[in-house]
């Protein structure tokens, strides 16, 4: 087997912006191409996780017993960075319990169950077909409002990301439909079904951003998604379609705008700062239904692929629908399988049972035989050929990271920018010694987290100390001062002579002095929450 | 129903530490092709040698060491070691020789340290030059190319050679000082190049007689080894690039005192070294900045030994020097992170 797993020179040569590093593993993407979308069947339950998202997971606001409708909002987000959940079909509630669902930690989570009643009947839906005259935050309440999550995988809502923020100027919408991770086509097969809509949710992202120039970008192996993107931007003559070299992880929001507009996305920050936003071509169809149809976030194309379904394809499902029942509409048996990856063979993660549901960020199912996945390596000592640093599209040494987490030597693994790793796998893919370098890097980071949430905890304890006696000594000042005051005043009163002023100049400035004091103990303590919130979010 | 959950990435390229030292091998094969050409089987008879005596001491270590045996033989690792010290030796050096520096290599230089991946001296070059100081008299006496004698050498006369024990009296006939010996000590006979060159049949037109095609089959290995990118190319252009400037700018300064460029590049272990042996990824240094760092020391050091130092040749010191500073460059030679200001 020829393996060509980086690109060759010329390559390079020809794409001035092309990030570092990358690799080129098998595609798998014919399997699933082959033929256009069928619509899922309404399954018998529906299982709704209630964090489908980045952020705060999302409130219920229905009881067991409740009869929904097909679009009925039955969770509300919770606080700013979060996003409601909808009803996918009509049905009545079951059951608010914690159910198995998709996450690397093979963990149960709060989910609301819905009992279909195959009727699929729609609620009202508040379609609003002149957003034209909307400004950019009513339009940003639509989409909030509809739940939607950016459906790369990622999965933060969406609206957030049409914010750019006061005094904030975008100048480059990205849609991006790289798709870059071997199996996933569920972009590819959007693209060339609903372009229409996809252009249209644009339009309504770039108004909502008041973004200067916009391109869609489209990796080489999609020709045919690139052309019914080409003909439909036509109408909009601003609309750049770009096709990208095909090479992993381009689709990576920051090695994607790296290679577009040759800008880095500054370590800890965020692609505003240089003034890009990158959205997902599903995403814009998402907002296109909200917008124009009223509907909400309640179904998704998922790729259904991998050797242990005899026919792949892209299926429409609805949020909620149990992999195992899609894996058998694809002609699979899910009780043969080795393995089943939700997203790419490169990032995904593998499912602890076939029971756990769809969610907003399901783009791919892979059901795995042998055949499809490594087991098992035999792992040999890291021989130092760096080859891994080769392929590190952040330039990291995942080498030196490897040492150093290995050996729990936190703080340099840190040193050598541990937090920087997109966790895109590439070197553990190249390695010879078939370490799992990434595996090593998740832990490390694992364990760091732990510890300084620790530390915050300990911190905000001690900050509550800290402020508890100052208050404590501040009110005693008071106290005193208030009591020298009235002395002052009596003993003024008293005397009521001309050399009284100084002494009450002295006591203003005290006052004052005093008073400042006051404040910047308040404000100390405060400060540092900021930071300690910031460790926090980390965690995500 | 229950699956197995193991972490991304689930796939693998399918490279391995057998497949890097198998096709190091296969690139090894022009070199050494043309070296047995030029002279005679005890190139391959010193091979057999070292392989034997590293994978017997490999193994032997393992088992003392309680670890997996069949897969650290297998990993290959401890067979380019033996074909690379074995390929520096001289092909009619008596049989121990390369018994003693595969020992060497294997159990002092690489388990001591702590087996494959943690050895920070290439096993080879410290081999060799263990040899090379402990038996300064079998390490140096070579063998006359065949073409330079009247005896052919069949594979049965290398093998009395090199398992006879009175081997001093049969070499004597054959051997010869290598052409890089030559030009050091009749320089130091205030001979000009010019004159210790012309008319030796020791010289050919290019360099050493025999030696620029050995160098040049190592130089199409090593390309190809760049071309499967089982190398980069930093390390290698690096070696033979300030080779060639040193050398050059020596020899544009006085032709009479310093040797060609093409004489210092198609000489000795040059190519060897530069290809096969400075780019040994566990004992150098890993980020490409660090790499050419890496590779214009050891041009220098090849050179500066070369012209003034005491030894004829410099590969196996230039790679050993470099390799006790490879940790240090790799540390401060860091590439620029993604998103982080230099
Ligand atoms: S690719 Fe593997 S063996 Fe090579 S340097 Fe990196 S970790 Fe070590
Ligand atoms: S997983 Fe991290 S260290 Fe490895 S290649 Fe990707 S970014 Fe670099």
């Amino acid at each position: 087997m020829k393996m060509k797993h980086q690109q060759t020179l010329i390559q390079r040569l020809l794409s001035p912006h092309q990030f570092p590093g990358g690799v080129h593993p098998p595609q798998h993407k014919a399997e699933s191409t082959n033929v256009g979308s069928v619509k899922a069947k309404i399954p018998a339950r529906l299982i709704l996780p209630l964090h489908q998202h980045i952020g705060e997971p999302a409130e219920p606001i229905v009881a067991i017993g409740d009869k929904v409708l097909k679009g009925q909002r039955i969770a509300k987000a919770d606080g700013y960075v979060s996003a409601a959940i909808h009803a996918p079909s009509s049905g009545t509630i079951s059951e608010i319990s914690n159910c198995p669902i998709p996450h690397p930690s093979g963990m149960n989570a709060p989910c609301i169950v819905i009992e279909t009643d195959g009727e699929d009947k729609w609620g009202e839906l508040n379609p609003t077909q002149d957003w034209k005259k909307l400004d950019a935050s009513a339009l940003r309440n639509i989409i909030r409002d509809a739940g939607i999550v950016g459906l790369g995988g990622a999965g933060f809502p969406s609206f957030i990301k049409l914010n750019p923020g006061a005094n904030k100027s975008i100048d480059t919408l990205i849609l991006n439909g790289v798709e870059c991770e071997p199996y996933i086509t569920c972009d590819d097969i959007i693209m060339r079904e609903r372009s229409g809509e996809i252009m249209l949710g644009i339009t309504i992202m770039r108004h909502a951003l008041n973004a200067k120039e916009c391109i869609i970008t489209v990796e080489e192996n999609k020709p045919d998604a690139f052309n019914a993107m080409t003909i439909m931007a036509k109408e909009t003559s601003d609309v750049k379609v770009v096709k990208v070299p095909t090479i992993y992880p381009h689709g990576s929001e920051k090695q994607l705008i790296q290679a577009l507009t040759g800008k880095e996305v500054p370590a800890n920050g965020l692609a505003t700062q240089i003034g890009v936003v990158c959205h997902n071509v599903a995403t814009a169809a998402a907002v296109y239904r909200a917008v124009y149809q009223g509907e909400p976030l309640i179904s998704r194309y998922v790729t259904i692929t991998g050797s242990g379904v005899a026919e792949p394809r892209n299926i429409r499902a609805l949020i909620g629908t149990p992999m195992a029942e899609l894996i058998k509409q694809c002609d699979g048996n899910p009780a043969s399988l080795s393995r089943v990856i939700m997203g790419g063979p490169m990032m995904g993660y593998a499912m602890q049972t076939g029971q756990v549901p769809v969610i907003k960020t399901t783009n791919c199912i892979i059901a795995c035989t042998e055949e499809d996945v490594v087991s098992e390596p035999t792992v040999m000592p890291c021989i130092r050929c760096g080859a891994c640093a080769e392929v590190c599209p952040i330039s990291l040494l995942p080498q030196q990271l490897y040492w150093h987490s290995k050996s729990r030597d936190y703080d340099k693994a840190q040193e050598f920018n541990l937090f920087d790793c997109i966790e895109c796998g590439c070197c553990s893919y190249v390695c010879p010694s078939q370490i799992p370098l990434v595996q090593y890097y998740r832990h490390a980071k694992g364990e760091i987290w732990a510890d300084e949430r620790e530390k915050a905890h300990a911190d905000i304890a001690r900050d509550r100390h800290e402020f508890r006696q100052a208050r404590i000594e501040r009110e005693e000042a008071e106290k005193a001062e208030r009591h020298r005051k009235k002395k002052a005043a009596l003993a003024a009163a008293k005397k009521k002579t001309t050399e009284a002023t100084s002494d009450d100049n002295k006591t203003l400035i005290d006052d004052a002095v005093a008073k400042a004091k006051a404040k910047q103990l308040q404000q100390g303590p405060a400060a540092d929450n900021i930071t300690n919130d910031k460790i926090e979010t980390g965690d995500r | 129903m229950e699956f197995k959950t193991p972490t991304s990435p689930h796939i693998h390229s399918g490279a391995t530490v057998s497949r890097v030292m198998l096709l190091v091998m296969a690139a090894t094969i022009p070199g050494i092709a043309v070296y047995v050409s030029y002279f005679g089987w005890g190139v391959v008879i010193n091979i057999l040698l070292a392989l034997v005596t590293a994978l017997a001491c490999e193994a032997g270590i393992l088992i003392l060491r309680k670890r997996p045996v069949l897969p650290f033989l297998y990993d290959g690792s401890a067979v380019v070691t033996a074909v690379l010290l074995a390929l520096a030796l001289p092909p009619i050096a008596p049989w121990w020789i390369a018994v003693l520096g595969a020992a060497f290599a294997i159990i002092i230089a690489k388990q001591l340290y702590g087996g494959l991946g943690y050895n920070p001296f290439n096993p080879a070059m410290a081999g060799y030059v263990m040899l090379l100081v402990s038996f300064p008299i079998e390490m140096t006496r070579w063998q006359a190319p065949l073409a330079n004698t009247e005896a052919s050498l069949s594979f049965i006369d290398s093998w009395h050679i090199i398992f006879s024990g009175i081997q001093a009296n049969i070499t004597d006939a054959i051997s010869m000082a290598t052409p890089l010996d030559t030009l050091k000590t009749e320089l130091r006979l205030d001979q000009s190049v010019e004159q210790i060159i012309t008319g030796n049949p020791l010289f050919s037109n290019l360099a050493g007689l025999g030696w620029e095609w050995i160098n040049i089959a190592f130089l199409i290995g090593g390309l190809f080894l760049i071309y499967k990118r089982i190398i980069s190319w930093h390390i290698p252009v690096a070696v033979l690039a300030t080779v060639a400037i040193l050398s050059g700018v020596f020899y544009l300064i006085d032709a009479d005192t310093f040797s060609s460029p093409m004489i210092h590049l198609l000489s000795g272990a040059t190519m060897l070294g530069a290809f096969f042996i400075a780019t040994d990824p566990v004992s150098a240094t890993t980020s490409n900045p660090a790499r050419i760092i890496y590779g214009v020391g050891i041009g220098v050091f090849i050179y500066v030994i070369r012209t003034w130092g005491g030894y004829p040749d410099a590969v196996a010191f230039s790679v050993l020097l470099m390799n006790m500073v490879a940790p240090t460059i790799d540390y401060y030679v860091k590439p620029r992170v993604f998103g982080h200001k230099q």
